[in-house]
């Protein structure tokens, strides 16, 4: 389940960052914050040229040592990056159950963008996308 | 009183204005009350009041007939229009507006009336939009009724300038629940429904302040010049009292566009006063929309950017937040520009913000896009209605727009359709050439419901592969035989059965059996089956279907029995076609299912024939639980269903022999023989087995090999022993399938067990 969604934007600053409320948020932001580096640290490595709708994917940044935390990453082509806190302490989400919930996340980030009152750069306000990602950590708890 | 001659907007309006003061619904007489009201609201002078009375012959006769009632509205027309009070002028003036009432109550009143008389022009674009507020459950009477609203809307809103929506005020009662403020009219008057965004009409100008008067305003005056409207929109800031939110302007109910007569104005009012749909767009404002489009872009088929659009929303200085809502609200495609029906959405829900209402969370159906070009809807796909679009004017569209689709209505009732059809949503599966083929087969010759969710189609290989596999299979046959379809895997034996099993997993199924079903005989009437005759049959049937096997799905009611031959090669007849794939089984089943309803008696026979059955079958299951984990892991799951139902069949063949004939005997609710009520007890318990159609084909052969029942009462009792005997039978042989298809559950739970443990330790990898 998705305890946690942030979307960054490209100059690493959060675009959008929403956890379930019953843990302390503040983990989650750092957890978040950490795993930057990490997707960082992927991109580079990538090929600088090719960047499919695969490795749009990051998968798993780096797993938790206690409570089975899982975070995984997700960077769009222009660097927009979605990373997801997941808890797998339950049914362990399959990799492509991850790979669709960041399609879904690509997705409505893209509804976002299309919007003309949306400048981008500011905070994702949109209650389509706030909709969806309430979805999406909910159904999976 | 001379002869009057009036004209048809005349006619209407007059008649309709009688009406409402003729609440006493005499037809004849109006309140005097009433048309004093009425006068009052006319806004003329004390002294011509009486003058217009005493010339109509109301003082004579002391109250108001029809023709003085009409006389007394001409000579009103006529005062407003500043001609002398003369008898000979009701008929000799021409041209008169049609006389115009004003909320008396209001001071404001005054500026209204000047406002018409200043905006008449403007009226024109209102012509169409005089829906009646369907809420309250007015009466929708003339014009009469502004007379209320008038007060309330100029309390409301008034913006000196921009009479805001003249009909506006009608629709206090549609939007009930939009309404954030009390401003709008309460709904005593709402007959008449002005809807119409108030910041939108005020820039269509003035006058309009919702009152009858508007009617015979409006006759025959163009709609003013939109952009002069949408810059007062820009200034002007919501008028609180216009409902914006028309309720049900008539738009499909009408064609009344354009400058409408005050009789196509009171008509819509009749017409749409049943309507309640507060996010209506009227003809008036969609007019005004399109115009507005038309600004922009002028091509009515093309887009606006989404950066014009953003400038042009920007005007109405609503927050940006709301704004870039409704914009996710409107872009119904997500295309990042708007369409036409798009843009009138848009612009529909700034107007309603700008009232004050609320914006919804989603889309209001009638703000969906009605048309939307087949290219543009593949972006649309989400929609619930898909296929509401590419040409979904149900109605002549009103608009001088060819691409603007009648509004709403056919809206919601292609989602009604296509959320119908939507259930049926096939689901594949894979099926062995020989069941494809089949099921083809039966597909033709049921022919109907194409979208019959248990076809073949439906079947869900998650199902199968997932769940027991003795309980998937067993839907899945259920689902098949709800279709009627004899397919192989459908077992189960009537619809009706199978609709009180367990597994009754598709729902809309159990629709087709009854229709689609030509192969099995309707099922018979449950209950009024003597185990006699129809018992026979069916066992004949049963046993005729075994025989006959894959492809044979529709077996007329009629077929004779073969009882004994069918037994011998009974368990024979399974074998080979377990060796088929079994096919045999589950398409007989199918049919015999529905065509015994009657399984009383048979069990008995199922019970000789399942243990001689059971025996032989039991290996044959034993053999195909094996298989069947590695067929699921590469078949899909039509075709595992297949070979699980096949091996399941056998096992439970014996089973479900005697399953199906309790099964059979549980739809004949009334046989009064205890015996029945055991077999049915005992199907209850065993859902599962009771799925397998093999054991139809096993209680077939049973019951061929058995004589055939006595049918007569008089034979009861003893048939009632033997029965008893072999419900007994029965009940120990099934128990005895029931354990050992525990046993294979166990195994294959614990083979999915390991499975999932391997995927658990490959996992890990993955992700690196």
């Amino acid at each position: 389940m998705a305890v946690c969604i942030a979307v960054i934007a490209k100059e690493n600053y959060p675009l959008y960052i929403r956890s379930t409320p019953t843990e302390n948020e503040l983990k989650f932001h750092y957890m978040v914050h950490t795993s930057l580096d990490v997707v960082d640290e992927k991109i580079s490595a990538m090929g600088k040229a090719l960047v499919d709708q695969r490795e749009l994917y990051l998968g798993l940044l780096y797993p938790t040592e206690d409570y089975k935390l899982c975070r995984y990453g997700y960077v769009t082509n222009s660097k927009v990056k979605f990373v997801m806190v997941v808890d797998s302490s339950n049914t362990a989400l399959r990799d492509n159950e991850i790979r669709s919930m960041f399609r879904k996340l690509h997705n409505s980030y893209t509804d976002v963008m299309c919007n003309p009152f949306y400048n981008p750069g500011d905070r994702i306000q949109s209650r389509a996308f706030d909709n969806m990602v309430t979805s999406m950590m909910i159904q999976v708890c | 009183m001379e002869g009057l001659t009036l004209s048809d907007a005349e006619q209407k309006y007059y008649s309709d204005l009688f009406s409402y003061c003729d609440i006493e619904s005499t037809k004849k007489v109006v309140v005097n009350g009433r048309v004093l009201e009425l006068f009052r609201a006319a806004q003329l002078p004390n002294d011509v009041v009486l003058q217009i009375m005493e010339l109509c012959g109301a003082t004579r006769l002391g109250y108001f007939g029809r023709s003085q009632f009409y006389i007394a509205l001409k000579l009103v027309a006529v005062a407003q229009s500043g001609f002398p009070l003369r008898v000979e002028s009701i008929n000799t003036v021409k041209d008169l507006p049609l006389p115009r009432f004003v909320a008396s109550k209001n001071e404001q009143e005054s500026r209204h009336a000047a406002s018409y008389s200043s905006d008449s022009e403007n009226q024109g674009s209102y012509s169409g939009v005089i829906p009646p507020p369907p809420g309250r459950g007015q009466v929708k009477k003339g014009s009469v009724s502004h007379d209320t609203v008038q007060p309330r809307t100029s309390a409301d809103a008034q913006e000196p300038a921009s009479p805001v929506v003249s009909p506006q005020q009608s629709p206090p009662t549609s939007p009930h629940t939009w309404r954030k403020h009390s401003r709008h009219p309460s709904g005593g008057n709402s007959e008449r429904p002005l809807a119409g965004p108030g910041p939108f009409w005020s820039p269509f100008g003035e006058a309009q302040s919702g009152s009858s008067a508007g009617d015979a305003v409006w006759s025959g005056h163009s709609p003013p010049p939109p952009q002069e409207n949408w810059v007062s929109f820009a200034d002007t800031p919501p008028t609180s009292t216009l409902l914006t939110m028309h309720p049900a302007s008539v738009q499909d109910q009408t064609t009344v566009r354009t400058v409408a007569s005050a009789t196509t104005a009171i008509e819509i009012r009749r017409q749409s006063s049943s309507y309640d749909d507060p996010w209506k767009i009227t003809d008036e404002q969609r007019q005004y929309y399109v115009n507005q489009f038309k600004t922009i872009q002028p091509d009515l088929n093309g887009f606006i950017p989404g950066s014009a659009a953003k400038e042009f929303f920007t005007k109405s200085k609503l927050p940006i937040l709301e704004l870039s809502h409704i914009w996710e609200l409107s872009d119904f495609d997500k295309d990042g520009a708007l369409t036409l029906d798009e843009f009138c959405a848009a612009f529909h829900l700034v107007v309603a913000r700008k009232n004050g209402y609320d914006l919804p969370e989603k889309l209001p159906e009638s703000l969906m896009p009605k048309l939307i070009d087949l290219e543009d809807s593949a972006d649309v796909g989400d929609q619930p209605g898909e296929v509401g679009y590419s040409g979904s004017p149900a109605e002549a569209p009103p608009s001088k727009s060819p691409s603007m689709p009648s509004l709403n209505q056919t809206w919601p009732e292609l989602n009604q359709s296509s959320e119908d059809t939507a259930i049926v949503h096939p689901v594949p599966i894979r099926m062995t050439p020989s069941k494809i083929h089949m099921q083809e087969m039966e597909l033709k010759r049921t022919g109907s419901d194409h979208t019959n969710p248990t076809s073949p189609l439906l079947v869900k290989p998650s199902d199968l592969l997932e769940e027991n596999k003795i309980n998937s299979s067993v839907k899945f046959a259920s689902g098949n035989t709800v279709d009627g379809y004899s397919s192989s895997d459908s077992f189960t034996s009537d619809p009706e059965q199978i609709g009180s099993n367990v597994t009754r997993q598709r729902s809309h199924s159990g629709t087709s059996p009854d229709n689609t079903a030509p192969p099995p005989p309707p099922p018979r009437p449950q209950p009024s089956h003597s185990r006699s005759s129809s018992l026979d049959m069916n066992r004949t049937f049963t046993v005729t279907t075994g025989q006959q096997q894959a492809g044979v799905v529709a077996h007329p009611p009629a077929v004779p029995p073969r009882p004994q031959p069918s037994q011998a090669p009974g368990p024979a007849v399974h074998r080979p076609v377990d060796a088929d794939g079994l096919i045999t089984h589950t398409s007989t089943s199918p049919q015999q299912i529905p065509e015994q309803p009657n399984f009383a008696d048979f069990s008995q026979f199922e019970v000789f024939a399942a243990s001689n059955v059971n025996d032989e079958q039991d290996d044959e299951a034993e053999k195909h639980p094996e298989v069947l984990p590695a067929e699921k892991a590469s078949d899909p799951a039509s075709s595992l269903r297949v070979a699980k139902t096949d091996s399941k069949t056998e096992e439970k063949t014996a089973a479900s022999a005697p399953a199906n004939v309790s099964k059979g005997t549980t739809p004949l609710a009334p046989p009064p023989k205890p015996v029945r009520r055991r077999l049915k007890s005992e199907d209850e318990l065993r859902p599962e087995v009771d799925e397998h159609t093999q054991k139809t084909g096993v209680l077939a052969a049973v019951l061929a090999s058995q004589p055939s029942i006595p049918r007569s009462v008089g034979k009861d009792k003893k048939a009632i022993q033997a029965s008893i005997r072999r419900n007994k039978e029965t009940n120990t042989v099934l128990a005895r399938l029931n354990s050992e298809l525990q046993q294979q559950l166990k195994d294959v739970l614990e083979e999915r067990i390991s499975l999932e443990v391997q995927l658990e330790q490959l996992r890990p990898f993955s992700h690196l």
